[in-house]
C-alpha cells in the first residue's frame, strides 16, 4: 500500500464527520452571566435604512424599542420575535418586550416606503450570536471533510 | 463501483413525449404569453415594485425557482422552456413548429473572436451595476425583458442557431456555469453509433428535427454547460442514440479537461456579485442601497467602481494568488492559466450554494408578495386568491438561517472536493480551498453574522 493510500485508509469515515458536525451544532454554548436590565433603544427609520442599523442587547433584557419615522411612514417587523411597530412621520411608536431568545434577528420595514422598501433592514443581536459561530464551524468542518474524508 | 445512472427516456411514453414538439411548444408559448403580460404590467401597472406583478413574478418567483429548482436539479432545464428566444427563432426558422419553409436569417456564423463567455461576463456585470434599479422599478424590469427579446431576435436574424442563448444571454451564462452540477443530462448513449453515422443530422438537421440550436455535436458534449435541453437531437437522431439521464450531482464539474479562462472569470464574477448583492440588499447599510439605486450620481459611480473593482479586479487577483501559492506549495508545473481555469471549477459548487443561500434569505420572507400579486395581477385592487389585503411576514427566521448555513456548508464541501480533484496534488488545492472558505465565511457573516 502506498503512503497516500495508507493515509486515506486511516481517514475518518463519514459517520465520524457527521458526528463532528452534530457536535458543532449542539455543543452547549457558554452562557455569560449578566443581570437583565431595562434597555431603551431608539431607532430612526428613514428611506431606506434604520439608524442605528445594528442593535445589541443582553439575553433577558427588558427592551423598549422606539421607532421614529423621519420622512414617511415606516414599519418595523422583528423576525424571531414576531413583533411589529408602525410610526407616522415625525412620530414615535414604541413597544416593550423581553429579549429572551438569543441570536441575531433581522428587522425590516413593514410599510411600503419607496422603491428600496423591501431592502430596508436592520439587525438585533441578543446575547451572543452562537448560531453564526456554529455555522462557521460547520463550514470549516465541511472543508476538512472534503479534503481528509473518504474519497469515494 | 458503477456510478448511479438512471435513464429517464427509457420508457417509450417519456421518449415520445420529449420527441413530440407539442408539450414543449405549448409550455414555451404559454410562458411567452405570460412574458408579454409581465412586460405590459411592468410598463403600465402599479409604480411600486413590491405591488407590481412584473417585479415580483420575475425577481421573486422566477428568479427563486431558477436558483432553487431549475439549475440545481435540471441544469439548463429552464433554457428548454425559456420564451425569450422564441420569437427570434420563429423568424429564423420561418416556422412555428417543426422544420418547414425558409426562415428570415442571414445565417452568419458567430464571430470567432466573440466566442466564449466573455460577453456574458460583461452582460452580467452590467446588470450588477444597475441591479438595485432593475430589481425595484417595474418599468426598468419590463424594458430589460423587452431588450432581451429584441437582442435575441436580432441575433436570430443575423446569425445561425441560438447565438443569443449561447453567447449573449447573461442568465444563460449564469445557468450554464452551474448546470454542470445538476444530475439531469442529455447525452449520446453510444458514441460509436455517432462515429459511424456519416450524415450527422443531429448537427445539420433533418425533417425530424433541427440541427442543434446550440451548435453542439451531441457526441462531443461532455458536460451540461452548453446543452440547452431543447431536445432537437432527440428528435433528429435516426438511431435513438440519445438519452436523458439522472446521475449524481456534480459529475461534470470535476473534469479537468476543457476548463476555460472565460468561464473562470464568469465564476469569479458570479461569486463576487452574490457577495455584493448580499451586502447591498440584505445588509443594514442604507447609504450602500441608496448609492446602488441612484444611477448616475457620484455615489452610484462609487458603487459601480467598487463593484467592478471587487469582481473584476480584487477577487480574480486573490484567486490568482491562491492558485500561484498552490503551485509553489506543490511544485506543480502546470501553466498558471491552465491551473487558474482548472481550479476555478471549484467555484461552481460554492457559487451556486452562495446564490441559493442568498435567495433563501432574500426571497423566502417576501414570498407572500407573490401570492398578493397573483391575487391582484393588474394592481386594480382585486383579491382573486384572498391574499391582496394582508401581506403577512412569515416567521421563518430559525429554519431559514439553518437552511442558509447547511447550503453554504454543502457548497464548501463541494468546492473543496472539486479543488482537490482538479489539482495535481492535494497540497496544490489548499490555498484555493482557503480562498473559498474565506468567501463562504464572508457570505455567512453578511447573511447571519
Amino acid at each position: 500500500m502506498t503512503p497516500a493510500a495508507l493515509s486515506r485508509s486511516r481517514a475518518p469515515g463519514w459517520a465520524a464527520w457527521l458526528a463532528a458536525a452534530a457536535l458543532v451544532l449542539v455543543w452547549p454554548w457558554p452562557v455569560l452571566a449578566n443581570t437583565p436590565a431595562d434597555r431603551l433603544i431608539r431607532v430612526e427609520g428613514r428611506r431606506f435604512e434604520y439608524a442605528p442599523g445594528t442593535v445589541a442587547v443582553n439575553t433577558g433584557d427588558r427592551v423598549t424599542l422606539e421607532l421614529v419615522a423621519a420622512d414617511v411612514v415606516h414599519g418595523l417587523h422583528l423576525d424571531g420575535y414576531d413583533l411589529t411597530l408602525t410610526a407616522e412621520p415625525g412620530q414615535t411608536a414604541r413597544l416593550t418586550f423581553v429579549a429572551d431568545q438569543p441570536g441575531a434577528f433581522r428587522f425590516r420595514c413593514s410599510i411600503t416606503c419607496g422603491p428600496l422598501h423591501p431592502f430596508m433592514v436592520g439587525q438585533l443581536t441578543v446575547g451572543t450570536n452562537a448560531f453564526f459561530w456554529r455555522a462557521a464551524g460547520l463550514i470549516g468542518l465541511a472543508a476538512l471533510a472534503a479534503v481528509w474524508g473518504p474519497q469515494r | 463501483m458503477t456510478p448511479i445512472h438512471l435513464e429517464l427516456t427509457q420508457p417509450p411514453a417519456v421518449r415520445a413525449a420529449l420527441q413530440s414538439r407539442w408539450p414543449q411548444w405549448l409550455a414555451q408559448a404559454g410562458l411567452l404569453a405570460g412574458f408579454a403580460f409581465t412586460i405590459q404590467i411592468g410598463l403600465f401597472g402599479p409604480a411600486a415594485g413590491n405591488a407590481n406583478f412584473a417585479v415580483i413574478a420575475v425577481w421573486i418567483a422566477w428568479w427563486t425557482a431558477l436558483k432553487l429548482v431549475f439549475i440545481p436539479f435540471g441544469g439548463r432545464a429552464w433554457c428548454g422552456l425559456c420564451p425569450i428566444p422564441l420569437p427570434g427563432e420563429w423568424l429564423q426558422r420561418g416556422a412555428l413548429l417543426g422544420p418547414a419553409g425558409r426562415g428570415w436569417t442571414l445565417n452568419r456564423r458567430w464571430p470567432r473572436r466573440l466566442r466564449g463567455a466573455w460577453l456574458q461576463v460583461g452582460g452580467f456585470a452590467l446588470i450588477g451595476l444597475f441591479s438595485a434599479v432593475i430589481l425595484t422599478e417595474p418599468r426598468v424590469t419590463a424594458w430589460v425583458l423587452l431588450g432581451l427579446i429584441a437582442l435575441a431576435m436580432i441575433a436570430s436574424v443575423v446569425f445561425e442557431r441560438r447565438a443569443f442563448c449561447r453567447y449573449l444571454c447573461p442568465i444563460g451564462g449564469f445557468t450554464g456555469l452551474y448546470a454542470r452540477l445538476a444530475p439531469l443530462a442529455l447525452r449520446v448513449k453510444d458514441p460509436a453509433v455517432c462515429a459511424a453515422h456519416t450524415e450527422k443530422v443531429c448537427y445539420t438537421g433533418c425533417a425530424g428535427g433541427y440541427g442543434c440550436p446550440w451548435g453542439n455535436f451531441p457526441a462531443a458534449v461532455r458536460d451540461n454547460a452548453y446543452c440547452g435541453l431543447c431536445f432537437e437531437c432527440l428528435r433528429s437522431c435516426p438511431h435513438d442514440n440519445l438519452a436523458l439521464s439522472l446521475r449524481p450531482f456534480g459529475r461534470d464539474v470535476v473534469a479537468r479537461a476543457g476548463a476555460r479562462l472565460d468561464e473562470a472569470w464568469l465564476a469569479l464574477l458570479m461569486l463576487g456579485s452574490v457577495l455584493v448583492y448580499t451586502a447591498v440588499f440584505l445588509g443594514p447599510w442604507g447609504w450602500l442601497k441608496t448609492a446602488a439605486y441612484s444611477v448616475g450620481s457620484p455615489a452610484w459611480l462609487g458603487y459601480a467602481a467598487g463593484f467592478v473593482l471587487i469582481n473584476l479586479g480584487l477577487l480574480p487577483a486573490l484567486f490568482g494568488l491562491a492558485v500561484r501559492a498552490g503551485q509553489a506549495l506543490s511544485g506543480s508545473r502546470r501553466p498558471l492559466r491552465a491551473a487558474f481555469a482548472g481550479q476555478a471549477r471549484s467555484l461552481a459548487p460554492l457559487g451556486l450554494a452562495a446564490w441559493v443561500a442568498f435567495t433563501i434569505a432574500f426571497a423566502f420572507v417576501k414570498f407572500p408578495l407573490v401570492w398578493a400579486v397573483f391575487s391582484d395581477p393588474l394592481g386594480l385592487g382585486w383579491n382573486l386568491l384572498g391574499y391582496s389585503a394582508a401581506v403577512i411576514w412569515p416567521e421563518i427566521s430559525a429554519s431559514s438561517r439553518l437552511a442558509q448555513a447547511a447550503v453554504l456548508a454543502l457548497g464548501m464541501f463541494g468546492a473543496a472536493r472539486v479543488a482537490v480533484r482538479t489539482a495535481d496534488q492535494t497540497r496544490e488545492a489548499l490555498p484555493v480551498i482557503a480562498f473559498c472558505l474565506a468567501a463562504a465565511l464572508a457570505l455567512l457573516w453578511l447573511l447571519i453574522g
